[in-house]
C-alpha cells in the first residue's frame, strides 16, 4: 500500500495526510503504520495518531504546535476545532 | 558543477544579471514609469507607492534604505531615477545614500522636464541608451561564497514544510558550505519557535537577538490582533492544513536549513557576516522579498503551497511548489516540484536538482517569473500615511 501519511518527528501525535482522506479509510505510513480515519480529513491537514486529552499538546515536528481543546481519538482530524494555539496563552 | 558567472561591480560585488533599472521616487510618477515599461519592455520598471506622505523616523529610515538599496543592488548595471519633484524621497535628497554607487545613474522629474508625457520620453531614450552600454559589459567567473540567496516562503500550505522548504533548506546548508550566504526573515513566521533557533546562534548575542526578535513579532501581533492573535495565518494557510502560527512557524523555518546562524540583521539591511544570517522583518510576501533584496541577495528561492505567482524586480524569484498539483495547477508560476518527496524523490536528489537550476539561472536562465513578468514591489511601512 502505497504511504498516504507523514509522521514528520517519531514524537509526534499527529500526521499529515497526503491526499484527501474519506472518514473509515485506513491511512497508512512509510514505516507501515496504519491508523483508521474516523473523519474526513482534507489534503495536507492532521490525523490523531493516537487518543490526546483534552489539554494535551499537540507535537508534530517534534515540537509543540499547540494544545488540545477536547479530547480528541485516534484517527480524528485534528484542526482548528478541537486545538488552540499556545503562544499567546502562556 | 558547472561555473557560476555574473557581472563584477566597482565594490567587488557580482551581480546576476545586469539589467537598466528604471525606478519611481515616489508614488505621485506610477503612470510615467508604467509609459516607460510600455515603452522599453527590457528594462526593470518600478513604481510603487512610497516616496512621501509618511514622517515617522522609521519609515524614513526604511525608505532612505530601500530605494538607494534598489539602485545599488549588483543585479542593477544602469538606474534611471525619475521623480516628482516636490517629494520626501525626491532625486536630489536621494543621491546622498545612493552615493557613489559606481554605475550610471539618469535623473529626471516631471516638474522640471516638460511634465509626464515629455518625462517618459526622456526616460524611454534614457533607458534605450543605458541599455545598449550595459549590453556590453561581459560575464565573467564568481564564486558560490559571491552568492546571497534569499529565502522566501508564501501561499503556504502544511506540505511546505514537508516538502519545498525541506528541500529549500538543503540548498541553503549546500550554499553555505560552499562559503555563500544565505538570508530569511519574516519574523511573524519564527513565532513559537525562538527556542530552536537561539540555540543554533553562533554567539549568545546573536542568540539574544534571535530571542528578542521574536518576542517583540509577537508582542506586536497581539498588540494589533488581540484575541485574533491566532488568526495571523492566512485563511488560506488554514484550509491548507495549518492551525497555528506555531504550526506555520515551523514549517517556514526549515527553508533556512540547519547551520549556524551567524548575524541577524534588521530589515532591508545589508549582512557583514557570511553563511546563515537572519532578518527582522515581516511575513507578508512583498515586504518581505524586498528586505531580502534590498540586503544583496541575487537570486530568491520561494516556497509555496496554495500558489503565488510574485516575483521581484530585478531579482531572480525561483518558485518551488511544494506539491504536484499546485505545479501542474499554476505550471506557468513554477519552476520546480518538492511535491515530488512525498512521492518518494530523496532530499539530497531535489536538492542535487535545485542546486544545478539554480547554476542555470544564475548564468542567465529565466525563471518562471521573470520569464512572465510577475515582478512585486512594495515594502515595510509602520506608521500610517498623513
Amino acid at each position: 500500500m502505497t504511504p498516504n501519511i507523514v509522521i514528520l518527528h517519531p514524537r509526534d501525535n499527529v500526521a499529515v495526510v497526503l491526499g484527501a482522506i474519506a472518514a473509515f479509510e485506513t491511512v497508512t505510513a512509510h514505516d507501515g503504520e496504519t491508523i483508521t480515519a474516523l473523519a474526513d480529513i482534507p489534503p495536507s491537514h492532521k490525523i490523531a495518531r493516537v487518543d490526546i486529552a483534552t489539554g494535551a499538546e499537540i507535537i508534530k515536528y517534534g515540537e509543540i504546535v499547540a494544545v488540545s481543546t477536547r479530547d480528541i481519538r485516534r484517527g480524528e482530524w485534528v484542526h482548528t476545532h478541537n486545538l488552540e494555539g499556545k503562544v499567546w496563552k502562556r | 558543477m558547472t561555473e557560476i558567472t555574473g557581472y563584477a561591480r566597482p565594490d567587488g560585488k557580482f551581480g546576476i544579471r545586469n539589467h537598466v533599472l528604471v525606478l519611481a521616487t515616489v508614488s505621485c510618477v506610477t503612470g510615467v514609469i508604467q509609459r516607460i515599461a510600455r515603452d522599453v519592455p527590457e528594462a526593470v520598471c518600478v513604481p510603487h507607492a512610497y516616496g512621501c506622505g509618511r514622517g515617522g523616523r522609521r519609515d524614513l529610515e526604511i525608505l532612505f534604505r530601500v530605494l538607494p538599496g534598489m539602485v545599488r543592488h549588483p543585479n542593477v548595471g544602469a538606474v534611471v531615477l525619475i521623480g516628482l519633484g516636490c517629494e520626501v524621497s525626491s532625486t536630489k535628497i536621494l543621491m546622498s545614500p545612493i552615493g557613489d554607487a559606481g554605475k550610471p545613474i539618469e535623473v529626471l522629474n516631471v516638474q522640471d522636464d516638460g511634465g509626464s508625457l515629455a518625462t517618459a520620453k526622456k526616460g524611454a531614450e534614457a533607458a534605450r541608451r543605458l541599455l545598449a552600454q550595459v549590453a556590453a559589459q561581459p560575464r565573467v567567473p564568481m564564486q558560490w561564497a559571491d552568492l546571497l540567496a534569499g529565502m522566501e516562503c508564501g501561499g503556504s500550505d502544511a506540505m511546505s514544510g514537508v516538502t519545498a522548504n525541506v528541500a529549500i533548506g538543503a540548498v541553503a546548508d549546500w550554499l553555505v558550505g560552499k562559503g555563500g550566504t544565505v538570508i530569511f526573515g519574516e519574523n511573524t513566521e519564527m513565532i513559537g519557535t525562538a527556542h530552536m533557533l537561539a540555540r543554533r546562534a553562533k554567539t549568545e548575542q546573536v542568540a539574544g537577538q534571535i530571542t528578542d526578535m521574536i518576542g517583540r513579532s509577537e508582542r506586536l501581533t497581539h498588540e494589533i490582533m488581540g484575541d485574533m492573535a491566532s488568526r495571523v495565518i492566512s485563511p488560506g494557510n488554514m484550509d491548507g492544513g495549518m492551525s497555528t502560527i506555531a504550526e506555520k512557524a515551523l514549517g517556514s523555518i526549515c527553508k533556512g536549513g540547519t547551520t549556524t546562524i551567524n548575524q541577524v540583521v534588521d530589515y532591508a539591511e545589508a549582512p557583514t557576516e557570511k553563511g546563515l544570517i537572519l532578518q527582522d522583518g515581516p511575513g507578508y510576501d512583498g515586504d518581505s522579498m524586498t528586505g531580502l533584496a534590498v540586503s544583496g541577495a541575487q537570486i530568491m528561492f520561494f516556497s509555496t503551497g496554495r500558489g503565488t505567482p510574485a516575483g521581484f524586480p530585478g531579482v531572480p524569484v525561483i518558485k518551488v511548489a511544494s506539491n504536484s498539483r499546485v505545479f501542474h495547477a499554476m505550471r506557468d508560476d513554477m519552476d520546480v516540484n518538492a511535491g515530488v518527496m512525498i512521492e518518494g524523490t530523496p532530499r539530497e536528489a531535489m536538492r542535487d536538482e535545485m542546486v544545478a537550476l539554480m547554476g542555470r539561472v544564475i548564468n542567465g536562465e529565466p525563471t518562471q517569473a521573470e520569464r512572465h513578468g510577475m515582478d512585486v514591489f512594495t515594502f515595510m511601512t509602520v506608521h500610517p500615511p498623513f
